[in-house]
């Protein structure tokens, strides 16, 4: 007997498949029955990890959300639903209030404790940025040019400002 | 860097050397990244992907401790040297199967290895021989950081390193040790162990990792959380879970010694007696036979062998290794006599 799927080898694996009260006889060589094998396993953790998003059961809830698309990458909850992958980094922050309650299902926490990637090129510029302009604002007062100083103050005051609001998002 | 280079230096995991080398084959960290802004591999287009694949290769150009790796590009390489490289352990059987701009960066003793493109933009691997985690740990955190300071990962404070796979999100690690556990697997307690590891949320695979069934008495266990804990703290918990495993199958090793020795002893220089004179051998018979061997050599059974051999052994009788060996494409008959060629060579030229 020939392999169903690649009509190539010999058939050594003998599968049946009942999918919705049909049943199905599938004759696979050893090396196709492994790839679905690899396959089904994936579908059945991914069935897992996704009965936790049944939480919410309110038709109008569910409606929103199968809409919900990522404005970086496009990918719309339902695609999630059915791959069981994210589109990007940005899909977290899309998805993010349907996810949470995913998370702490799969990882028993949702809050990271690990490290975080170092920013020595970006911080390093930032750090020297700033102390060019309070360099700068020492000698604007140092020639008692208080109009520039105002303005490289404000600047400074900018930065700082900006600095937080990244440190704390 | 030419992969025949490989085949003539074997990997800095199989050495047999390292804490609890008898029992622990080796450990692996890896960590899964992803550039910000730009779809993960299996979302993204062409152009995207191939975007990545050139900027990641650029940023592993100027990171310190990588300088002493090589880039090999899927598109370049053949079916046989891919498979070749799955079989090292260096990459999964998924990143060989699809080619579009994908690659792997690799050290030449096979410590590092860095997939591109695989489920994730970046997964970096770390590979020690013996119960080794924090060698790892130390050596796989500096490269991180040395391409963190290149790239720009998805990243959320409160999420972590965003991954492909939610499963994955946080520390984006997992860490494996792969244990020889024949003692437990005689004395029939090995699902009572194995049962409490997937209570303790860990898995255990196969020798040949994701997706293989185990054989030969070997397993290999990985932590399944990700977000939640340090990640110091993931590997003191799979380092308190295989003490336990080792000590558990120390006293199986004693209780099998002093209550069954003429069987044991038997076993084994059965075993190595097939070994060193069969003309023709099937890769599980090889992996079964290798297994009860490693163990004769651990309970000073079995002598004139070393357990560098023995382990190399368990990964050059696969068949891309075999396949290697020869010019023209040899059927798995022809390379059940290979297998069988080779074994008896090692095993005669180690003593």
């Amino acid at each position: 007997m020939v392999c169903d799927v690649c009509g190539k080898n010999q058939a050594t694996v003998h599968l049946t498949e009942i999918i919705d009260e049909q049943m199905n006889e599938l004759h696979l060589c050893e090396e196709c029955a492994r790839q679905k094998s690899v396959k089904m396993e994936q579908q059945f953790g991914l069935a897992d990890l996704l009965a936790g998003l049944s939480d919410f059961q309110k038709p109008s809830e569910e409606k929103e959300i199968i809409s919900l698309k990522c404005p970086e990458c496009g990918l719309m909850y339902k695609d999630f639903k059915k791959l069981g992958r994210m589109g990007c980094g940005e899909c977290y922050s899309t998805f993010r209030k349907y996810l949470a309650p995913l998370l702490k299902k799969i990882h028993g926490s949702n809050t990271h404790f690990g490290k975080s990637p170092i920013k020595v090129p970006k911080a390093a510029k930032e750090k020297n940025n700033l102390q060019d302009l309070r360099f700068m604002l020492q000698k604007a007062i140092q020639r008692e040019a208080y109009e520039e100083a105002a303005q490289i103050r404000d600047q400074i005051k900018k930065f700082q400002e900006k600095q937080t609001k990244d440190t704390s998002e | 860097m030419e992969l025949n280079d490989l085949m003539k230096n074997p990997s800095e995991w199989l050495k047999g050397s390292g804490p609890h080398s008898d029992i622990v084959i080796s450990s692996r960290i890896r960590l899964a990244r992803n550039l910000d802004k730009i779809p993960f591999p299996n979302w993204a287009n062409k152009k995207q992907v191939k975007q990545v694949l050139d900027t990641v290769v650029d940023a592993v150009g100027k990171v310190a401790c990588l300088n002493k790796t090589s880039v090999l590009k899927m598109a370049d390489i053949g079916n046989t040297d891919k498979q070749f490289l799955v079989e090292r352990h260096l990459m999964s059987l998924d990143h060989a199967q699809k080619d579009n701009s994908r690659a792997i960066v690799i050290d030449e003793d096979e410590v590092i290895s860095i997939m591109i493109n695989e489920e994730d933009h970046i997964r970096i691997q770390v590979m020690q021989s013996g119960f080794n985690l924090y060698e790892c740990w130390n050596i796989i955190n500096r490269i991180d950081d040395g391409l963190s300071g290149e790239l720009k990962f998805a990243f959320l404070p409160d999420w972590g390193y965003l991954t492909a796979c939610p499963t994955n999100i946080g520390t984006g690690m997992r860490g494996s040790v792969m244990l020889h556990l024949p003692a437990l697997v005689m004395t029939r307690q090995v699902n009572h162990v194995l049962a409490a590891i997937a209570k303790l949320s860990f898995t255990t695979r196969g020798l040949y990792g994701e997706g293989t069934q185990a054989s030969g008495n070997f397993f290999q266990i990985s932590n399944q959380v990700s977000l939640g804990q340090k990640e110091e703290e993931i590997i003191e918990n799979i380092n308190g879970l295989i003490r336990q495993i080792i000590e558990q199958e120390n006293q199986a090793r004693e209780v099998l010694l002093s209550q069954n020795r003429a069987l044991v002893e038997d076993k084994v220089n059965r075993s190595f007696g097939i070994l060193k004179s069969a003309h023709i051998i099937t890769s599980q018979e090889t992996i079964e036979l290798l297994s009860m061997v490693r163990l004769g050599f651990d309970l000073g059974m079995v002598k004139d062998i070393d357990r560098r051999t023995i382990n190399e052994l368990f990964i050059i009788i696969q068949p891309a290794h075999l396949q290697r060996l020869d010019e023209k494409k040899i059927s798995s008959q022809e390379r059940d006599v290979k297998r069988a060629e080779l074994i008896r060579k090692r095993l005669t030229n180690s003593r």
